[in-house]
């Protein structure tokens, strides 16, 4: 596809400049899919509780027929925020206040580098894909620390320490899971963590790793600082935590790369989980044939889909936990129930247990010993 | 070694879970509070002093916006003080309306607090849900008296008017087609009582929606369950009353206690608490409700075979019907009279209380013989139990005070007056 590229220009310009491309086309959809997750919070929360949401931006070009009632709201409220005023208090550390918004998105949208749509839709297909995952959602907390600190407002910096505290305890749990699925998959490469769950719907991994896919959604959650984990934000006790002396393009840096972690989240459970892009009904015989026409993105998208909804009906059911509950559930149920299940795991890998651990490269590599 | 200091936080007074204008200073030792300050007086008015200015009839709107969540139960408190100074007995149909709308009140102001009291805990659905409810029973306020808010309904002698025969409907717009509008106005076909009495029979489906979304909750259990517990000797030397009260364990409910108006006549059940928590308290307010509404079916039977007059036809009090006044001399007297000077209360001093839906709301009304009154204090059960917010959040953490903000259903108009 990229030949030409290469054809007409040297090696290191054509290939940087095809990186670059691979990047603008992974991060406007994913900007505009962040945009309209919004949208779709405020309709789906709105229908969960009997109103209607955002319905006054109209995207309609003929006047009259408003069918697509509220989809211009994105772009309002982007317009609004470009807008506004950006308010730096002033006893706090500009350089830092100004940088902590962009240490916060800009590894939210890096992590996406490795997320495989299909078989060949990717921007980079790294061996250890996982792991970098693992480091650049990590490395997400400094710019929330960061902006806590900076901001020099007592509420910031109580959030700040709320959120580093969880951040530690879930990412913890969050490893371990990941340990389970990559025991599972014998790879810490995306692609080949899907290709190991081929087969159909009962092959991917969430039936033997179905405790580990509960916890590293809770997980997820709690990391993305969503209800009802959201004490770093704490809307009814710390106002709005980290980012409440933000305003304009630096409050919105944080809102996209909070949402863009949400997507990143139900993309991951989806690949380690769900089997990523692959078709639930392989191996079906008819249901096969008639679905094949079905592109395996779309299977992607849908599967991302179940698991952003849950982000917000999440959101529109539960209140939110104490600060030291979320400590105890991290550290006293999750991390041990993980700490268990790699153990089951293992013993699932080596008992071979059919259909999902007969042919894994790790039980070949066991079986050819 | 660096000294080790508490972490002062100033908790409002624009702060989200602030209900209002509440201003807390906060020690907080990490997240745990050592002291919670309360400051009042942001939203202070000078009601008491404003009603010396006023003759005795003109103060009634001015109670409406004490707590301004409970309207016309503090109508009722300063109606009845004004009554018994005037030693007057008020038209027995007057009375079971008066009934209807307190526990109408009752119900809104719980509403409110269920949504507000989630809210702060985090769960933002019963809030909505809440308002769906409010929508009605603020219907039923602009029905009877032509407002939503500020009803001033209830007058000394009596109700302002009675209760209307249809209600008010809804008509096509931009926004509501036709076949839209229909259905809203599906249950305002018939009176006011009709409106009510459907809502009575669908109101306690909704109370058990909201609490699928809370009671059995986990989260919401560990939030309020050994949150802000007041044993019953503690809670009676604060000075608690009404839910706050009961929550506690103890039945105490002015309505049975010391019945006004028809409540002796009417049958329901004063729900209380074991452990005293806001867990408990959530409950008993859930239970009170119900209560609530099964008094309202009681009132709108009682009164859909009773008609009657509903205000006192003694017009040295009340004002005589405007067409009389058209055409009779004395009657344009009287309305002038009333409406200018109002009326002379015999010399003396009264305490009246009702059983508000935040506990007992008393008017100490004072007369010196004037048509105004001489001193007029409000007992407001909101101010006892601010009071005792530091001694139930000192040692729990930062989020649970916002709970206890919470479930003592706190509302400024009536601690600052």
């Amino acid at each position: 596809m990229f030949d030409i590229v290469y054809q007409y220009l040297p090696y290191p310009l054509a290939y940087s400049l095809i990186i670059l491309i691979k990047i603008v086309l992974l991060v406007v959809p994913l900007m505009v899919a962040v945009a309209y997750y919004t949208l779709a919070e405020r309709k789906i929360i709105g229908f969960m509780q009997i109103r209607i949401g955002p319905n006054r931006v109209n995207l309609s070009i003929i006047p009259g027929l408003n069918l697509l009632r509220g989809f211009g709201q994105p772009i309002a409220d982007a317009f609004k925020l470009m807008f506004k005023e950006i308010i730096i208090p002033t006893n706090a550390n500009r350089y830092l206040f100004v940088i902590a918004p962009t240490l916060s998105i800009a590894p939210a949208l890096a992590a996406w580098a490795v997320i495989p749509f299909s078989e060949t839709l990717w921007v980079a297909n790294i061996n250890a894909g996982l792991l970098y995952i693992l480091a650049m959602t990590s490395l997400g907390v400094y710019g929330i620390l960061i902006a806590g600190w900076a901001s020099n407002s007592k509420y910031a910096f109580l959030s700040t320490m709320r959120f580093a505290a969880q951040i530690v305890s879930y990412e913890i749990a969050m490893g371990f899971s990941l340990v389970g699925v990559l025991m599972a998959a014998g790879s810490l490469n995306l692609s080949e963590i899907v290709a190991a769950q081929q087969g159909s719907v009962f092959h991917w991994f969430w039936i033997p790793l179905f405790p580990l896919l509960m916890i590293y959604f809770i997980s997820g959650v709690a990391e993305t600082n969503r209800s009802p984990f959201d004490v770093a934000e704490g809307e009814s006790e710390i106002v709005a935590g980290f980012h409440v002396e933000y305003s304009g393009m630096l409050f919105a840096a944080f809102f996209l790369a909070e949402y863009a972690n949400m997507i990143l989240v139900a993309a991951l459970t989806t690949l380690l989980f769900l089997g990523g892009w692959l078709s639930p009904f392989q191996g079906m015989g008819v249901l096969e044939q008639w679905t094949a026409w079905i592109p395996a993105p779309f299977w992607m998208f849908a599967k991302m889909s179940i698991f952003m909804l849950l982000f917000l009906w999440f959101r529109a059911t539960f209140p939110r936990y104490r600060y030291d509950q979320i400590m105890r559930l991290g550290w006293k149920v999750f991390i041990p129930i993980t700490l268990v299940w790699i153990v089951v795991v293992g013993l699932f890998i080596l008992a071979q247990l059919p259909p999902w651990f007969d042919s894994t490269p790790i039980t070949t590599a066991l079986a050819s010993r | 070694m660096p000294e080790i200091r508490n972490y002062t936080l100033n908790f409002g007074p624009q702060h989200p879970a602030a209900h209002g204008v509440l201003r807390l200073i906060l020690e907080l030792d990490g997240e745990v509070v050592e002291r919670a300050d309360p400051h009042i007086g942001l939203l202070h008015r000078g009601t008491e002093k404003l009603a010396e200015t006023k003759p005795f009839n003109q103060n009634v709107p001015y109670m409406d916006r004490l707590d301004y969540v409970s309207m016309m139960c503090n109508e009722h408190a300063y109606v009845m003080a004004v009554e018994k100074l005037l030693n007057i007995e008020v038209p027995i149909r007057a009375q079971y309306i008066r009934v209807l709308f307190d526990e109408i009140t009752r119900i809104l102001n719980h509403l409110l607090w269920i949504g507000a009291h989630a809210l702060d805990v985090g769960a933002m659905t019963v809030f909505l849900y809440a308002f769906r409810e409010r929508e009605d029973l603020m219907d039923c306020y602009e029905a009877a008296s032509g407002a939503r808010l500020h009803a001033a309904y209830y007058r000394p002698g009596g109700v302002y008017r009675d209760l209307p025969d249809h209600m008010s409907q809804y008509k096509p717009s931009q926004w509501h087609n036709a076949k839209e509008v229909e259905k809203l106005n599906a249950n305002r076909q018939g009176s006011l009582l009709d409106f009510i009495e459907e809502f009575t029979r669908r109101f306690p489906k909704y109370i058990d929606e909201y609490e699928t979304l809370l009671t059995d909750n986990r989260i919401w259990k560990q939030r309020t369950i050994g949150i802000g517990v007041v044993t019953p000797e503690r809670a009676l030397q604060l000075g608690f009353t009404g839910p706050m009260l009961r929550g506690s364990g103890i039945a105490w409910d002015l309505r049975k206690k010391q019945p006004y108006e028809v409540y002796d006549r009417l049958d329901f059940a004063i729900p209380i608490g074991k452990e005293g928590d806001s867990y408990d308290r959530y409950l008993v307010r859930m239970e009170e409700m119900r209560q609530s509404n099964r008094i309202m079916q009681q009132c709108v039977e009682w009164l859909r075979n009773n008609p009657g007059p509903v205000i006192l036809q003694d017009h040295k009090i009340a004002p005589p019907k405007r067409e009389t006044m058209k055409e009779d001399m004395e009657a344009l007297i009287h309305h002038f009279k009333l409406f200018s000077e109002g009326y002379c209360v015999p010399e003396g001093e009264v305490y009246a209380a009702v059983e508000h839906p935040k506990g007992e709301f008393g008017i100490y009304l004072v007369s010196d013989g004037a048509n105004k009154p001489y001193r007029l204090k409000i007992r407001a059960p909101g101010f006892a139990h601010l009071s005792a917010l530091d001694e139930m959040s000192r040692g729990h953490m930062l989020a649970d005070v916002v709970a206890i903000i919470g479930t003592q259903d706190i509302v400024f108009g009536e601690i600052d007056r």
